[in-house]
């Protein structure tokens, strides 16, 4: 069962994302006031869900399984690189996607509201993640510094969440539902988002599996060269 | 852990009483900082320019990054880490005592960088000293999360890892302290951006608390 | 009693095998010397005996503690180590190095005064650890050790840097020790110095290749 899923996931998200463009670029009206610019609404919010939530979120969870030894294994160490390094991914495509939307509508690439620059800052955190993955040599150690960061770094997002009810920001405020969890989106509209969501997310879920399969193989090599190195340092000791 | 925090910050100001690196080479920087940020605004803006603030704590931020360096420079040198390993000391302790030790070296940094800022940026004496209130709450967290960062950053290659990870979390201290001190020198409240502040100061404490163990294994 | 048990120990770093497979058996109460070339693996022993190096393989109980499941933290703070480079902060006095010990380990700072008559420095406990001569340092890093009062005593080349005097009052030092009960584990070039040694263990390419 488990197999036949993930034999699905690859053809499942193309076929979502196929849909996606089909229904986004071609089926959906333009927007009474922003015209096609306003069908970037069915990737960037999508790709910022992504981005702050599942994958971000992915990191931080399994950063700290990690952390709490009763659940401390190295899949989950695995789940978190993984997932940040999808994280880089998908806050970039974020970052992109809201300038290629800001520039007509605000007249600027980049304006410092507080939800663009809280994201960057993730972005910049989410690097710094990786970088400090790559300065240390013992993977315990490794693995428990970079959850803590993981952990610290994502006080970030709540940050990002609320913004745009904390400040007076450009970026526009809840995209889908109100305040009272009524649509904004309707008809064809809001069933095309919806399937951006699910699209998105399987593309998500694609990556990090593809991620994470790599780095299984990327440490079995390690101790493949491992036991070389031993067999060879034993050999030294010999007369 | 209140005894180890103690004997920690005592032998790093000690450290620092008798080595002078804050003092001759820190304190230094910060000022230099402050006159090339007057310098690239140019004499008439740098007189009149409502920068100030910003600036001040730009350079705040930077001074803050060579205090983390160095007080986490005092526990590598060769030998010592191992030795003092072996002490077994309460990391949750030796993260406050070097948080303290960090808060009164860049206090007293600080005090000097707002004289700086008086001088060079022009910003209002009565409005700079109103800001102070703020500048010793930023400095607190900014000391929090910098000897967090600094052990997060680890041995190798610490230097230029610590600014990757460290400036995104001083980001909101700098835009917190910056609000506070403009609005100081307007006149006006200074309310909100505290709320920033002391909540970072609060969750960098009990998260260093909590999980500086975990990153001081060698 | 049975202070250390280490089997097909394997220790890494950077990927490069420290510890090749070290079995190990050291009884409380001795007197083991180590000695092999530059890069038999020597150093990198007493550092996970130390608890200051992550067991990448095998199996390690020291004083108690399985490394590679216990508390390495819990393990460095019944040992004493003596490194190869200074133990101690240079911008701090001998006296007040030894101050900070004592009080980290809870144990009394009248302890101080003796440990350092004990190493020959009570004329120097006011200087600064960054004046001493080489052989000084040593000296202090022994009279660390005094304060400490480990049960067990890891020694990187403790003869280093030492004068004729010097070794002398190490080799009293560590009769004394292993008599109190102490264990001591020693690593040295010099096989003369290893007399009264209970055992040699002999080191290459990371593995125990031999014992006396």
């Amino acid at each position: 069962m488990k197999q036949a899923l993930q034999r699905l996931l690859g053809p499942l998200t193309l076929a979502s994302m196929a849909a996606t463009i089909w229904l986004g670029l071609v089926v959906t009206p333009p927007d009474r006031v922003q015209g096609n610019l306003a069908r970037l609404v069915y990737v960037h919010p999508a790709v910022a869900w992504v981005a702050l939530y599942l994958s971000y979120g992915t990191a931080t969870i399994a950063s700290a399984l990690y952390l709490w030894r009763r659940t401390r294994s190295v899949v989950a160490d695995r789940v978190a690189h993984s997932a940040m390094e999808v994280s880089v991914v998908f806050i970039a495509l974020t970052l992109i996607t809201g300038s290629i939307w800001g520039r007509p509508t605000w007249g600027v690439w980049w304006a410092w509201d507080a939800r663009l620059t809280s994201t960057a800052i993730l972005g910049v955190l989410a690097i710094g993640y990786l970088a400090l993955r790559r300065a240390n040599d013992d993977p315990e150690l490794r693995a428990k510094r970079s959850a803590v960061f993981a952990i610290l770094s994502a006080l970030n997002v709540p940050i990002i969440h609320f913004s745009v009810l904390w400040w007076k920001t450009l970026h526009q405020g809840a995209t889908v539902f109100t305040a009272n969890r009524s649509l904004l989106i309707h008809g064809i509209m809001a069933w095309t988002l919806l399937l951006s969501f699910i699209a998105f997310s399987l593309a998500y879920v694609w990556l990090l599996r593809a991620r994470y399969r790599l780095e299984v193989a990327r440490d079995a090599r390690e101790a493949s060269v491992l036991a070389e190195a031993i067999a060879a340092r034993v050999l030294e000791g010999r007369p | 852990m209140i005894a180890t925090a103690r004997l920690v910050a005592a032998k790093d100001l000690r450290i620092e009483w008798r080595s002078r690196v804050l003092l001759w080479q820190v304190v230094p920087f910060g000022v230099m900082a402050l006159v090339l940020s007057g310098l690239a605004l140019g004499p008439t803006r740098a007189g009149h320019s409502s920068a100030g603030p910003g600036l001040f704590y730009l350079v705040v931020v930077l001074v803050t990054l060579l205090a983390v360096n160095r007080s986490q420079a005092i526990e590598r040198a060769a030998g010592t880490r191992a030795s003092v390993a072996t002490l077994g000391l309460d990391p949750a302790g030796v993260f406050l005592g070097k948080t303290l030790a960090l808060a009164i070296e860049l206090w007293i940094i600080g005090a000097v960088l707002l004289a700086g800022a008086v001088l060079f940026l022009h910003t209002a004496l009565a409005g700079s000293l109103r800001a102070v209130p703020s500048l010793i709450a930023t400095l607190a967290a900014l000391a929090g999360a910098g000897t967090l960062y600094g052990a997060l950053s680890g041995e190798s290659g610490s230097a230029t890892l610590l600014p990757v990870l460290a400036l995104p979390a001083f980001a909101p201290l700098l835009i917190a302290g910056e609000r506070a001190f403009s609005a100081a020198l307007a006149g006006g409240a200074t309310g909100e951006w505290w709320v920033i502040t002391l909540v970072a100061l609060v969750a960098y404490l009990a998260i260093g608390v909590l999980l500086y163990g975990v990153l001081e294994e060698t | 009693m049975t202070i250390v048990e280490l089997a097909d120990a394997v220790v890494v770093s950077r990927g490069f095998p420290l510890l090749a497979g070290v079995d190990l058996s050291v009884e409380a109460g001795t007197l083991s010397v180590i000695v092999g070339a530059n890069g038999a693996g020597k150093t990198s022993l007493l550092r996970l005996l130390a608890g200051l190096e992550q067991l990448a393989g095998g199996r390690a109980v020291v004083a108690g503690v399985d490394l590679a499941r216990g508390d390495r933290r819990q393990l460095r703070r019944r040992v004493g180590w003596l490194g190869h480079d200074g133990s101690f902060y240079d911008d701090l006095s001998v006296e007040e190095n030894l101050r900070f010990a004592a009080r980290a380990l809870e144990r009394p700072t009248s302890s101080v005064a003796p440990a350092l008559a004990r190493v020959g420095l009570d004329a120097r406990s006011t200087t600064l650890a960054r004046r001493l001569s080489a052989g000084q340092r040593r000296r202090l890093a022994l009279a660390w050790l005094l304060v400490r009062r480990a049960e067990l005593w890891l020694l990187d080349e403790p003869y280093a840097s030492l004068d004729d005097d010097g070794r002398t009052l190490l080799d009293d030092l560590l009769v004394d020790v292993v008599a109190s009960g102490a264990t001591v584990v020693a690593s040295a070039h010099d096989p003369l110095r290893t007399r009264q040694a209970s055992r040699t263990l002999t080191m290459a390419g990371g593995r125990i290749v031999g014992a006396t």
